[in-house]
């Protein structure tokens, strides 16, 4: 059980630098912001892991029911916001690549760089 | 009483989970596309049938047992619209089932081999 | 028990981003993504957030699916063979593994999960859970401290959801490919559902429920989980579910650009500007109590109007945002 105390930050861990592997190293665009989006899934579980607290519930009281115990708003309010402007902003990154898309002809990063050397 | 109900809720459970798992093994020991939505579709009709069958007797007379029969119902609309979906969308762009019978009575007998 | 299904999910979660990051087929990845979505939400719901849940859910599985889907139909759906030269590929191991370890080893010097002394339950968090009852009158903390405790933090994201909406009309252009409607109109038509009964039917079917659900969502978050947010992203979905089914143009019968605009804008504008009254009438700025005689009144009508003018804009975003890209491919 000592070992599983820390399971979801190793998750957390694990998760974004896949996420942040497929930025670095992936030369395609769309999966280059799909990896932006696993390291930003990754921030949520973070946030979200540490509002958990032991035997508690979420923070809703039911029938005005105050006396349980109860996990964390705070870090629920910011992923809450968070999450929609992450897909905001994911939708402004996909707006770019269509456009180099469209100028380019090619969404992979080094056709790209090539053509802007070669010209 | 309650522990009577309790014990038939564990058995559908335990029944919806084996469903699904039944589900899982065929989904990666079948040979294709076709094959697979069959063995798949068992997850969505009979598997979430004995689980939700099994929560609505953990859930009595209450607000929780009308959203799991509203769960059910759009599960048993949308689930075959969408292995429809999928399937013809496979047919479409050119998948054909694995294994075939190209004389009429004559079954393929490398397909059994192969699945 | 509970520990044993969210270790699981976890370690499901790892797989799934490993297969999304080596998967080739970028149509299969964006499929994968929404299955990760859909782990995360349910893992958020284990660990006590289900407004999170809700939202992770219809934006991560729904929208954003939906809109990597419309990016690709634009950009291609394989990834070209050639990744970075290998020593760039053994850079970006190194740093993914020095950063990895580094996580690692900070992750020691955490609290527990789950400890309920950990620095973060000390400081405000008490507070909120204390004082939403009596300040506010609302049994959702969470709805609580978004709109009211914190809604000037929460407007600022309005903005930026507004502002990511309209940088996305201005790169993809409105009013792009107007002189060739008619055959974007052929098209999309050919490209829609609407040749394929079943889903149609069963589609036209869903919609209703779709919006009545966001409907829910919306005026009930604050009894219940929900909210602006979570109520906008659910109500967009449907109205794209919609607009796949009927194909691009009828969407656009149904809410018209301008219409859209109009709520891309006016949802801001309706949160700034319960703001303004509130410094009209003599309060601070984003402090409901002077709405309304009663003080919790007052609370319960702000709420209201700002969780109504964010479910306004995240609508008229995520469906601007979804015809910009259909609008394109149709071109």
């Amino acid at each position: 059980m000592a070992i599983l105390a820390y399971f979801n930050y190793w998750v957390f861990a694990v998760l974004l630098v896949i996420g942040l592997y497929a930025v670095i190293a992936k030369t395609n665009l769309v999966k280059q912001l799909i990896g932006l989006s696993i390291f930003q899934g990754a921030v949520f579980l973070l946030y979200i892991s540490m509002n958990k607290v032991e035997g508690g519930t979420a923070p809703i009281f039911l029938n005005g029911n105050t006396e349980r115990i109860f996990s964390n708003p705070l870090p629920q309010v910011l992923i809450l916001t968070a999450i929609v402007v992450g897909i905001a902003t994911t939708a402004l990154g996909l707006a770019v690549v269509v456009r180099i898309r469209e100028e380019y002809g090619s969404v992979e990063e080094d056709d790209i760089k090539a053509q802007d050397v070669g010209s | 009483m309650a522990s009577v109900i309790d014990m038939i809720s564990f058995a559908l459970l335990a029944a919806g989970g084996f469903c699904v798992f039944v589900g899982g093994v065929g989904v990666l020991r079948l040979p294709d596309l076709y094959t697979r939505m069959h063995a798949a579709s068992i997850t969505d009709t009979a598997g979430p049938l004995l689980v939700l069958a099994g929560l609505a007797l953990q859930a009595g007379w209450s607000l929780a047992l009308f959203k799991l029969a509203v769960i059910l119902v759009f599960l048993a609309v949308t689930a075959p619209t969408a292995a429809y979906a999928l399937g013809n969308a496979a047919l479409v762009s050119g998948y054909r089932p694995a294994v075939v019978s190209d004389e009429s009575g004559a079954t393929d007998s490398e397909g059994e081999g192969h699945a | 028990m509970t520990l044993i299904f969210g270790v699981f999910l976890l370690i499901l979660l790892v797989i799934v981003a490993l297969a999304i990051v080596r998967s080739e087929d970028l149509f299969a990845a964006v499929m994968l993504s929404g299955i990760f979505s859909l782990l995360m939400a349910v893992n958020f719901f284990l660990l006590d957030a289900a407004d999170v849940a809700l939202t992770e859910a219809a934006v991560g599985a729904g929208v954003a699916t939906v809109l990597f889907l419309g990016a690709l139909a634009l950009t291609g759906k394989e990834e070209a063979r050639h990744t970075v030269s290998p020593g760039g590929r053994w850079l970006a191991l190194g740093v993914s593994f020095a950063t990895a370890s580094l996580l690692f080893y900070a992750s020691l010097e955490n609290p527990h999960i789950g400890d309920g002394s950990a620095p973060v339950h000390q400081h405000v968090a008490p507070w909120y859970l204390a004082n939403t009852l009596p300040l506010i009158d609302i049994p959702n903390v969470v709805t609580a401290v978004l709109g009211s405790f914190r809604g000037f933090d929460t407007l600022g994201e309005v903005f930026v959801v507004f502002t990511a909406g309209i940088g996305v009309m201005s790169i993809l252009g409105v009013r792009h490919s107007l002189v060739e409607l008619s055959g974007a109109e052929l098209d999309a038509r050919q490209r829609s559902l609407r040749h394929h009964l079943i889903p149609r039917i069963v589609g036209r079917g869903m919609v209703p429920l779709i919006m009545l659900f966001a409907l829910y969502v919306q005026f009930h978050g604050e009894y219940s989980p929900g909210g602006g947010f979570q109520a906008g992203a659910i109500a967009a979905a449907a109205i794209i579910l919609y607009s796949l089914l009927e194909g691009d143009d009828r969407g656009r019968e149904l809410l018209p650009e301008w219409l859209l605009r109009l709520m891309v804008a006016g949802g801001a504008l309706l949160y700034g500007g319960v703001g303004l009254a509130c410094v009209l009438l003599g309060g601070n700025f984003l402090d409901y109590s002077v709405l309304a005689t009663v003080p919790s009144a007052g609370q319960h009508l702000g709420l209201l109007l700002i969780e109504l003018g964010v479910g306004i804009t995240v609508t008229g975003v995520l469906i601007s945002v979804f015809h910009a890209f259909a609008r394109r491919a149709s071109r």
